[in-house]
């Protein structure tokens, strides 16, 4: 990256013009399992946004801080996934012990977050970029937000076309996938407002 | 435990009957990233059969030592491992397809199709058949990716391979090398493929 982008720019361009799902394909997988009510997809929404902030600076700090200085550079992966895999549990234990109400609410989503590709996406993505710290919170916070948006409106769509005659062959994922694209073509209308590489 | 199916029948399920990507629609991520180019695509394909292969293979070395507790973990490091290895690999020999790639090289660790044959056939099978279903699956994913990109590069830029193969009066479906063609050309795939053959014993 040559001139330093505001966090604030990142942010917003990771929920409309880069949306990590619609342009990046990521955390696809659980974005066709889950996304058949609105209201399970808002609440895997901000399970994802939150962790995917959080994991995004925690990730940023310990390969800056740690992997860089050390030259274990190659181990990134491995460190990545261990550091995301050991947040979701410690949030996990600490909102069942402190806060049961949102247990409920997000406990069923948060192991399925370890395997998202989308939160392992935006902490490879913001190495590649070399993103600062600040860019970095600000990209797994807007991308949080991004793909809540997305999954969020696919279901809200699909419970529409739930009753719709669709053609037999492609009842299930297939029209899903046409949703999406659909939806990606939508939001490349985004795309020009803010310039993100 | 019941005997291990022969090779034939773990790449006619790999392959066919149980296709990752259009039967059980996992490794969707990369199936839509990657298949705007075929030859990022067959570099892609290659690494996910060799991840699959060896790391089922080592998961099924490893299988009467690893602790149930932690299988997971274990299976998620073996994958790692491979990955890395694979990362590297690209990195020196294919510099600058490894930076098309970017991110998607890594995310073959969180990608579903590995995961899932450790889990669903290593864990319960020998090495050698393991092994095979890890190449059988990843060949599975890898015609299926390469299908998509022959449409998504020859439509939309016009080239296979790099190589000019439209006629001069072709005029590029810009649309087709965007995000949102993937989805459109995969969702087709489906659509043929579901209505030719119907679902058989699938989930």
């Amino acid at each position: 990256m040559g001139t330093p982008v505001s966090p604030g720019v990142i942010f917003f361009a990771a929920i409309f013009t880069n949306n990590i799902l619609l342009s990046n394909f990521l955390g696809t997988c659980s974005f066709l399992a889950i996304s058949r009510e609105i209201r399970s997809s808002l609440g895997l929404g901000a399970a994802v946004t939150f962790v995917m902030a959080a994991t995004a600076g925690l990730n940023h700090l310990v390969y800056y801080k740690l992997l860089v200085p050390f030259d274990l550079v190659h181990l990134r992966y491995i460190v990545i996934i261990v550091v995301i895999a050991a947040f979701v549990q410690l949030v996990e234990m600490l909102i069942e012990r402190y806060s049961p109400a949102l247990h409920v609410v997000l406990g069923v989503f948060l192991p399925l977050i370890t395997v998202n590709c989308a939160i392992f996406g935006v902490a490879l993505f913001l190495i590649i970029r070399e993103y600062s710290f600040l860019q970095a919170v600000a990209y797994g916070f807007g991308g949080g937000l991004g793909w809540t948006l997305a999954i969020a409106a696919l279901a809200g769509i699909r419970q529409k076309t739930k009753n719709a005659p669709v053609p037999k062959g492609l009842v299930g994922p297939g029209i899903t996938l046409v949703t999406a694209g659909l939806m990606a073509l939508s939001f490349m209308a985004f795309s020009g407002m803010v310039q993100m590489q | 435990m019941a005997k291990p199916p022969g090779a034939r029948e773990i790449f006619r399920k790999g392959l066919f009957d149980e296709n990752p990507v259009l039967r059980q629609i996992l490794g969707i991520c990369s199936a839509l990233a990657v298949t705007n180019l075929l030859l990022n695509t067959a570099i892609m394909s290659l690494a996910l059969i060799f991840t699959t292969a060896m790391s089922s293979a080592t998961v099924s070395l490893l299988r009467d030592v690893t602790p149930p507790r932690v299988r997971m973990m274990v299976q998620v490091l073996i994958i790692a491992c491979y990955v890395i290895i694979v990362d590297i690999a690209l990195q020196a020999w294919l510099p600058d397809v490894s930076r098309q790639l970017g991110p998607y090289v890594g995310l073959i660790i969180t990608n579903c199709i590995v995961m899932g044959r450790a889990e669903g056939f290593a864990v319960s099978n020998p090495p050698l058949p393991s092994f095979l279903d890890g190449v059988a699956c990843g060949a599975g994913y890898g015609a299926v990716l390469m299908a998509v990109a022959f449409i998504r590069e020859l439509t939309g830029a016009g080239t296979l391979f790099g190589l000019h193969v439209m006629p001069g009066w072709w005029v590029n479906w810009t649309i087709m090398v965007m995000p949102p063609a993937a989805f459109f050309v995969l969702g087709t795939f489906l659509w043929v493929v579901n209505s030719r053959t119907p679902k058989a014993g699938a989930k």
